[in-house]
């Protein structure tokens, strides 16, 4: 047996199990348009779940984009302070921040191509859907009940095979879907875990670093202020005692 | 013959190349058999391309069964297998 035949087995089996459940066939068209707007309130709510996830990777994306420039001037200072040790860190961090830009803009993509699928898949099956409403009545309307039946049956199987292709559409998606979700919420709970160093938050270790930098600049600066001041207070004492003599 | 490519839609196929597609769907069963990626691969592209070359396209609001349905050519291998599982991928409505 070929790879068609296979897969119209896997569709028909899914078509018959959809339909066995009316078993009455005179509900069989209302069963069927049922179960038909059932499968597009599935994939629109696909289309949803695609891009709320997208969303998701876009904010991570402006983030990230935030953050670079912002690492670049700490390499800067820290430069400037003459720990190269720190420069090199942040710089670490501008690397990696990078690399996790250009993943997510090809996950962005990968969920783009699901979006426009399923989006397509939506509407060949609203078409199907409206299809089959209108001839329904008209069978209803127009034939015997043994004509009704076969063509009853066509129309079902027919519509059935475009709600099986949607079916695996939107199971392929959220496949995807998931799979992105899971690496996303991976590179977080390593920034929480300390593993990663948090690149999207403030007052990391490199921050801290920088901010001591700083701090002991100051300090020493007042120190030598302070310094002066009492060089020159001693001076001035020592001019005076001078006087009196 | 009517085709369906799965995720794309229907094709009405000429007599004349239907062997043709015949032929490469023994080539992708084959290649599902031996665990061959790559020939799958190639085999339901140009089953697609076949389709999509010489077939009419349908209309989307016909609802004829079709005679051929060839699976997605953007699958791995592991998902077709899983696909054509008894199981399948192909979720129950309910």
């Amino acid at each position: 047996m070929g790879l068609m035949s296979r897969t119209s087995n896997v569709v028909r089996a899914w078509i018959s199990k959809l339909l066995d459940r009316a078993e009455d066939p005179s509900v069989t068209l209302d069963y069927s348009y049922e179960r038909q707007r059932e499968s597009l309130q599935k994939v629109k709510k696909g289309i949803a779940d695609v891009v709320t996830a997208k969303k998701r990777l876009e904010l991570q994306t402006q983030k990230l984009e935030v953050e670079l420039p912002k690492l670049d001037e700490q390499a800067r200072q820290a430069l400037s302070a003459g720990r190269e040790d720190l420069a090199r860190a942040a710089l670490e961090r501008k690397a990696f921040a990078q690399q996790q830009l250009q993943g997510l803009d090809q996950q962005i993509e990968g969920l783009e191509q699901q979006q426009e699928k399923l989006a397509a898949s939506e509407k060949r099956l609203a078409a199907k859907v409206e299809a089959f409403r209108t001839q329904k009545e008209t069978i209803k309307a127009q034939y015997s009940a043994a004509e009704a039946q076969v063509r009853i049956g066509e129309a079902a199987t027919g519509i059935g095979e475009e709600m099986a292709d949607t079916g695996l559409a939107i199971e392929r998606a959220r496949d995807k879907t998931e799979q992105m979700q899971a690496r996303a919420a991976a590179v977080d709970e390593l920034v929480e875990s300390g593993t990663l160093e948090d690149y999207t938050s403030t007052g990391t270790e490199l921050d801290r670093e920088l901010a001591q930098i700083s701090a002991t600049r100051q300090v020493d600066d007042e120190l030598a202020r302070l310094k002066g001041e009492l060089e020159s207070g001693g001076a001035q004492k020592e001019l005076e005692a001078e006087r009196r003599k | 013959m009517i085709v369906r490519l799965m995720g794309e839609g229907q094709y009405r196929l000429p007599d004349d190349v239907v062997s043709r597609l015949n032929e490469l769907d023994d080539e992708a069963q084959a290649a599902v058999e031996a665990n061959d990626e790559p020939k799958l691969d190639a085999a339901l592209d140009e089953m697609w391309e076949l389709v999509r070359s010489s077939g009419e396209r349908l209309p989307d609001d016909d609802l004829s069964a079709s005679d051929a349905v060839v699976p997605p050519s953007d699958m791995t291998l592991e998902e077709t297998k899983r696909f054509l599982d008894t199981e399948g991928l192909i979720p129950d409505l309910s």
